[in-house]
């Protein structure tokens, strides 16, 4: 049922929306994971180590209690390790040069009204559809 | 207080990638095939999360974060080649693969082998960006 997954979809979106609302109100920080992540690799955000560590941890084991919830759950990624290593390069390269990803530059960047958080999502929409097209409907390799 | 608090906000966040299906390549790259089968699942978690931030962010003027501290300040309006750059290799990957930071994490206990490759790599290319960084950052700015 297409329906009930644009239901689920705003539910879900509700639901990082109010993640990215407390980060912000509570932590005075804008809840992008690509930069809480980033920081601790590079050594650039040790100052807050603890406090991303935090939050990445509960990213990381708050799905495992919910995934005994559904009967299926699966990221369906493909089993082509080649373009998985080059779409994980890509998206880390990326996110780094441009200082944020969907949730960074997407829902806290979008709502607000930053032209950078603007201008990175189109973007990256245009880029992911390019892509999809050239490796989905041009090269079949996806 | 301030690690509880980014320790519920992140479960937050991962449940909602969760629920909202940002986990599942196939809606991410459904969403993207704009020349295919297209999936508007992801407008409506866009929608969902960008609207409630947008009154959050009025309620931050004049004020200070609960925890104490002070809120990002504006952000620069200049748009650098970074921003476009950076933005346009992370679009190409997160079409290529149908994820991006958060779902990548958020799926590493359920996302077998591939998620784990994924977010090694996801890794590694952050590291390599950080030279690649500094190199742009010390490039002349165009008029």
């Amino acid at each position: 049922m297409i329906e009930q997954d644009w239901i689920m979809g705003a539910l879900g979106g509700l639901m990082i929306g109010g993640a990215a609302a407390l980060y912000l109100l509570a932590n005075g920080r804008i809840m992008g994971a690509s930069g809480i992540l980033g920081g601790l690799v590079d050594g650039s955000g040790k100052d807050s180590w603890l406090e991303r560590v935090a939050f990445l941890a509960g990213v990381f084991l708050v799905p495992i209690l919910i995934v005994p919830i559904y009967r299926e759950v699966d990221t369906h990624i493909t089993s082509n390790l080649w373009v998985v290593i080059a779409a994980g390069l890509l998206v880390g390269i990326g996110t780094r040069i441009a200082n944020g990803c969907t949730s960074g530059h997407g829902v806290c960047g979008i709502s607000r009204l930053s032209p950078r958080g603007i201008v990175a999502t189109a973007y990256y929409l245009v880029a992911g559809a390019a892509s999809v097209y050239l490796f989905r409907h041009l090269l079949g390799v996806i | 207080m301030r690690a509880l608090f980014a320790f519920l906000s992140g479960g937050l966040f991962g449940a909602g990638l969760l629920v909202s299906g940002m986990v599942d390549t196939r809606k991410v790259q459904g969403w993207l095939d704009l020349f295919g089968d297209w999936d508007p699942t992801l407008a409506f978690v866009l929608g969902g999360a960008v609207v409630p931030m947008f009154f959050v962010w009025r309620l931050t003027e004049g004020r200070r974060p609960a925890l104490g501290g002070f809120f990002p300040p504006k952000p620069p309006v200049k748009l650098d080649r970074g921003l476009a750059i950076g933005s346009m290799l992370f679009g190409a990957g997160w079409g290529l693969a149908g994820l991006c930071p958060g779902p990548a994490i958020a799926s590493l206990s359920f996302g077998g082998l591939g998620g784990l490759v994924f977010f090694a790599a996801m890794l590694a290319g952050m590291l390599v960006a950080v030279p690649i960084r500094a190199r742009l950052e010390a490039m002349p700015r165009p008029a």
